[in-house]
């Protein structure tokens, strides 16, 4: 297209701004997945954001039933934030480790993400059946409705998460460090880290503000 | 184009990316990250559960330190940082947080008006006994 | 027996003979009507030999041209099937005076639900991701959008939906609670059928897919611009093509979660809307319309993109006040996130809630009316041509300022108590759906239809289709302005008041004149491919076009450009051809290199079946069928993700002997340019 080399003068900056920043072309591969990505993760928070509102207004809608407090234990909430902390780290350290190409440092990362993933997912599955045998669940009120809905999308959220962790792994495993692998890897990162900032706001809003109420 | 200075550019930095570091100094970034977030963490839980602090300023400060660490594990986790190849996901995220912020701060603004105004049945039963 | 009953209850759940509506005429005729156009339509395919065809160059294909044409094509069909909606509507409401009309109430509660989500969620959505998807690329100079193979996962969903939706029809039933299913009615309690569960699962899986849409525009308006295509450089369409999907990618999600809470209600009693246990029916309008009013944004601006370029192609002029423009888009796109209470005025948030988003939404016109006034003056002063897009875009003008006017006046809190689910507000939105998004649509298809396909289409018929319905687009719905001051509520099936009568008559004879534009415009498409030789666009620049989409040939070749366009201001392309005039070609042969594009992918249209499955599964609560269809959507992306080669190569003669051809037709094209 030669007539691109060329451009004319006469409509180039019509408001003559004198400095231009040239935009340089398309972006690399990596930054449009992850930015992609990075989209997709802001919409998932604006989803969660509706649960969270939902709770907010649902919260002190007991009919009668269980209040947070009687029901809430702060201890495992603790272990759960702890994994999950923990989780975000060895992710990080896995993602450090598939940048410099070192299968063991990434298995092992993986690996204990996994781990502590799954310690989490127990917790929480223990602390729902445990309400639900008590009569406590979530068609018994409409805070407990908010309440299994909103933990539950995280939790939801977290068990895919560990799906793909391992899908990953095997992606690793099977092809080894591939630019494709890396950009997916790079999204897990981004996901796991974005599961963990909700949480921070599942259990200061649901546990502890709700532990007040 | 005798008028106009150009100002080559690089591609922005992909979200999450770092900026060139060596593996000791972005291992160094994760754990710094990791015991501010359990700092942080650990003084939500003591906050909520003490008679130490005045209990009516309880709320604002889980919320304070909630947000405090979410923007720990943006920085350190996610690595946002204010640099000119960080715009594009500074931008995309404020928008999120203003979408989100809207949503929750609009849904409890006006549910709290509309329950004000016109009471839940159960609540209306409870005011006519 | 009860043991044969169980094992039924297992492999069928809900789903017997009963959910054929054997007894109902109208659905039933229609259906078998469309299945057996369906089946036609398939047997002519395998016989003639054209299914490889379609698999290899449509089903599987990641080309965004060709996706957007898909789109495109759903929107028109599903366009059919709601105007038929339509078209009972009307003449029902015309004959339905102290009697029960043709269609029985809960019938008529159908057809008033399916052509609201039809017509937005399967019309005016693809339409316009359509456009977007087709036009953008090019209009940024470049090959592809950033996700083509998630592209077509995201339109296949949307078919998806669509296929639900339709499937509705004759197997059970649609959802009788109007367009947004509002609680308690679409509770179990109240609408224990299958009808909610059909519009809510079809949304879910079609929401995904638009989500997918527009995480993928985003992302590629913001990281795939040419060179030298800097954001201040981009053409209107694309700008408001990021505002619109920017909206997507904020407001779907609150959609997807308000259903999910629905579905739970309703799945697993759960209580967020019932009435029992502290559940809040409020708070569905809340969320839901936190979602619906940016929607309304997300189909207008694009339309908006769109009369943009019509407007500065057939001005022969750059568009006016482009900045002001641009700011206006990125305000409607921020503001319209703080006007949702504006659809529920009247529940009872009070008066200083009610007075700030009032406010809100009359603010809200100020940055739509920079956009007349820019349109306006960009005409100014033209040389204005009157082919099909403008008259498209000047008939948009008009009407859509009648229908931003009555919005402000139910902007006003008080007024809206008075008109508030009234025929006015029925008359005011389809002025604006209407005037704003379906001309805008229009506007587009025939603007843009020669660059997908090679050809232009007929003027004449073109004409008329824009005549019949501008003219019956205004015979229909100011009668119904005038019915809703008489006051009318909506989706009434009959009534006794003489007085709206006259009315109601006078609507069914607009929608006839309607009737005969929606043919008008399919006549156009017939005569036009007839006559697609004399019509035929060897330029790739049939409208004396500005932006990047017409330096490429009519169809652009699968690649879009040979090289990365070099972009230096804004209307690149009329740049180019002024500069060319200017300094005469340069002759010196570039250099061509090999072109890596994305492979086609059957990905999207297999998990679209097993979407298929798993929504039809999930409405007739066929539970094996569920974990089925949710296996097999994961093991196609499993699949999907394991492959080796997701490019192949278009090595560079043939990109050469391409190129070679488009640039002999386009120096045709520039001496021809040089007589204006």
């Amino acid at each position: 297209m030669s007539m691109t080399a060329t451009v004319g003068r006469a409509h180039a900056d019509p408001h003559h701004i004198g400095l231009v920043v040239e935009h340089p072309g398309p972006a690399p591969k990596r930054t449009v997945t992850a930015y992609g990505f990075w989209v997709f993760l802001l919409s998932d928070i604006v989803m969660f954001s509706c649960f969270f509102a939902a709770y907010a207004v649902l919260a002190d809608q007991t009919a009668g039933g269980p209040k947070g407090s009687e029901i809430f234990e702060q201890r495992n909430v603790a272990i759960e934030t702890v994994c999950l902390l923990l989780s975000s780290f060895t992710c990080g350290m896995a993602s450090i480790a598939a940048d410099v190409r070192n299968r063991f440092w990434f298995y092992l990362g993986m690996a204990v993400t996994c781990v502590l993933g799954l310690i989490f997912l127990a917790i929480e599955f223990r602390e729902f059946a445990d309400l639900v045998s008590r009569g406590y669940g979530p068609s018994r009120s409409a805070f407990l409705t908010s309440f299994f809905s909103l933990v539950g999308c995280h939790g939801l959220h977290v068990s895919a998460g560990i799906l793909w962790l391992l899908t990953m792994m095997a992606q690793v495993f099977a092809k080894g460090f591939r630019a494709d692998v890396l950009r997916r890897m790079m999204c897990f990162a981004l996901f796991w880290h974005a599961l963990d900032i909700v949480w921070v706001g599942v259990f200061s809003v649901v546990y502890l503000l709700g532990s007040g109420v | 184009m005798s008028d106009q200075t150009h100002m080559p550019v690089e591609h922005d930095l992909a979200p999450g990316e770092e900026e060139q570091h060596s593996v000791g100094e972005r291992i160094t970034g994760y754990v710094v990250g990791l015991a501010l977030a359990l700092l942080l963490t650990a003084t939500s839980f003591f906050i909520a559960g003490t008679n130490l602090v005045w209990q009516p300023s309880i709320p604002v400060a889980l919320i304070v330190l909630a947000i405090a660490q979410m923007g720990v594990h943006l920085v350190f986790f996610l690595h946002i940082t204010t640099g000119p190849d960080n715009t594009n996901n500074v931008l995309a995220l404020a928008f999120g947080l203003m979408v989100v912020f809207l949503v929750v701060g609009g849904t409890v603004w006006i549910m709290g008006h509309l329950n004000q105004n016109m009471p839940p049945m159960d609540q209306i039963m409870q005011m006519r006994q | 027996m009860p043991a044969v009953r169980t094992v039924e209850a297992m492999m069928l759940g809900k789903l017997d003979w009963s959910a054929i509506p054997f007894g109902q005429p109208i659905p039933l005729i229609a259906g078998a009507v469309v299945l057996v156009a369906i089946l036609a339509v398939l047997i002519w395919v395998v016989v003639k030999g054209h299914l490889p065809y379609l698999w290899h160059e449509w089903i599987t294909s990641v080309d965004h041209k060709r996706i957007g044409v898909m789109y495109i094509l759903l929107a028109s069909v599903m366009l059919l099937r709601g105007g038929s909606d339509a078209i009972m509507m009307r003449i029902q409401q015309a004959v339905a005076y102290q009697s029960q009309g043709y269609l029985p109430p809960e019938h008529y509660n159908q057809i008033f639900s399916a052509h609201g989500t039809i017509m937005i969620f399967f019309t005016a959505m693809p339409f316009v991701i359509g456009l977007m998807n087709l036009v953008v690329p090019l209009q940024l100079g470049v090959r592809d959008v950033a996700f083509p193979t998630l592209n077509s996962v995201g339109f296949w969903l949307t078919a998806t939906g669509a296929l639900l939706v339709n499937i509705s029809l004759v197997v059970g039933e649609f959802a009788r609670t109007g367009w947004l299913a509002f609680p308690p009615l679409s509770e179990l309690s109240y609408s224990p059928g299958v009808g909610v569960d059909y519009y809510a699962w079809s949304l879910q899986i079609s929401g995904v897919g638009t989500l997918v849409a527009g995480i993928n525009l985003v992302t590629t308006v913001l990281k795939l611009r040419t060179k030298g295509m800097n954001y201040l450089r981009m053409p209107m369409f694309c700008w408001t093509t990021l505002a619109s999907n920017l909206l997507i990618v904020a407001a779907f999600p609150i959609l997807t979660a308000t259903l999910a809470m629905l579905l739970l209600d309703r799945y697993l009693g759960f209580h967020f809307f019932t009435n029992e246990a502290g559940g809040n029916v409020m708070m569905f309008m809340n969320l839901i319309w936190a979602w619906g009013h940016p929607e309304v944004y997300i189909l207008v601006l694009p339309a908006f993109g769109i009369f943009s370029e019509v407007v500065s192609t057939f001005s022969g002029k750059a568009l006016f006040g482009y900045r002001s423009m641009v700011l206006a888009t990125m305000a409607i796109c921020v503001i319209s996130f703080m006007v949702w209470l504006h659809h529920f005025f009247t529940m009872g948030a009070g008066p200083d809630v009610n007075a700030i988003f009032g406010i809100a939404s009359m603010i809200i016109a100020v940055p739509t009316g920079v956009k007349i006034y820019n349109w306006l003056f960009t005409m100014y002063g033209g040389r204005i041509r009157f082919a099909t897009p403008m008259l498209w875009a000047v008939g948009f003008m008009v009407t859509f300022i009648i229908g931003g006017l009555t919005g402000v006046l139910v902007a006003v809190p008080p007024a809206d108590f008075m008109l508030h689910n009234s025929m006015f507000l029925v008359a005011h939105f389809h002025n604006v759906i209407i005037g704003g998004v379906l001309f805008g649509a229009f506007a587009g298809f025939e603007y843009w239809f020669p660059k997908a396909f090679g050809f232009r289409l007929d003027e004449r018929w073109g004409k008329r289709a824009f005549w019949f319905t501008f003219t019956g687009f205004y015979v229909t719905f100011v009668p119904l302005y005038v019915a809703g001051m008489l006051g009318m509520t909506r989706r009434l099936q009959h009534y006794e008041v003489a007085a709206w009568r006259p009315w109601m008559i006078v609507a069914a004879f607009g929608m006839a004149v309607l009737t005969i534009g929606v043919i008008c415009q399919i006549m156009q498409l017939v005569v036009s491919i007839r006559n697609r030789e004399a019509l035929r666009d060897r330029t790739g620049d049939p409208w004396d076009g500005r932006s990047l989409e017409w330096a490429t040939s009519s169809p652009p070749p699968v690649f879009n450009f040979a090289f990365h366009p070099d972009v230096r201001g804004e209307d690149a392309y009329w740049d180019m051809k002024v500069a060319a005039q200017q300094q005469s070609l340069d002759h010196t042969a570039p250099e061509y290199h090999d072109i890596e594009m994305p492979k086609n992918s059957p990905t999207g249209f297999v998990c679209a079946f097993f979407a298929t499955i798993m929504g039809f599964a999930l409405i007739w609560h066929i539970w094996w069928m569920v974990i089925l269809g949710g296996i097999g959507a994961i093991a196609t992306f499993v699949v999907f993700a394991w492959r080796d080669h997701d490019e192949y190569v278009i090595p560079a003669a043939e990109v050469a002997r391409i190129d070679r051809i488009n640039l002999e037709e386009r120096r045709g094209l520039v001496s021809m340019a040089g007589m204006i």
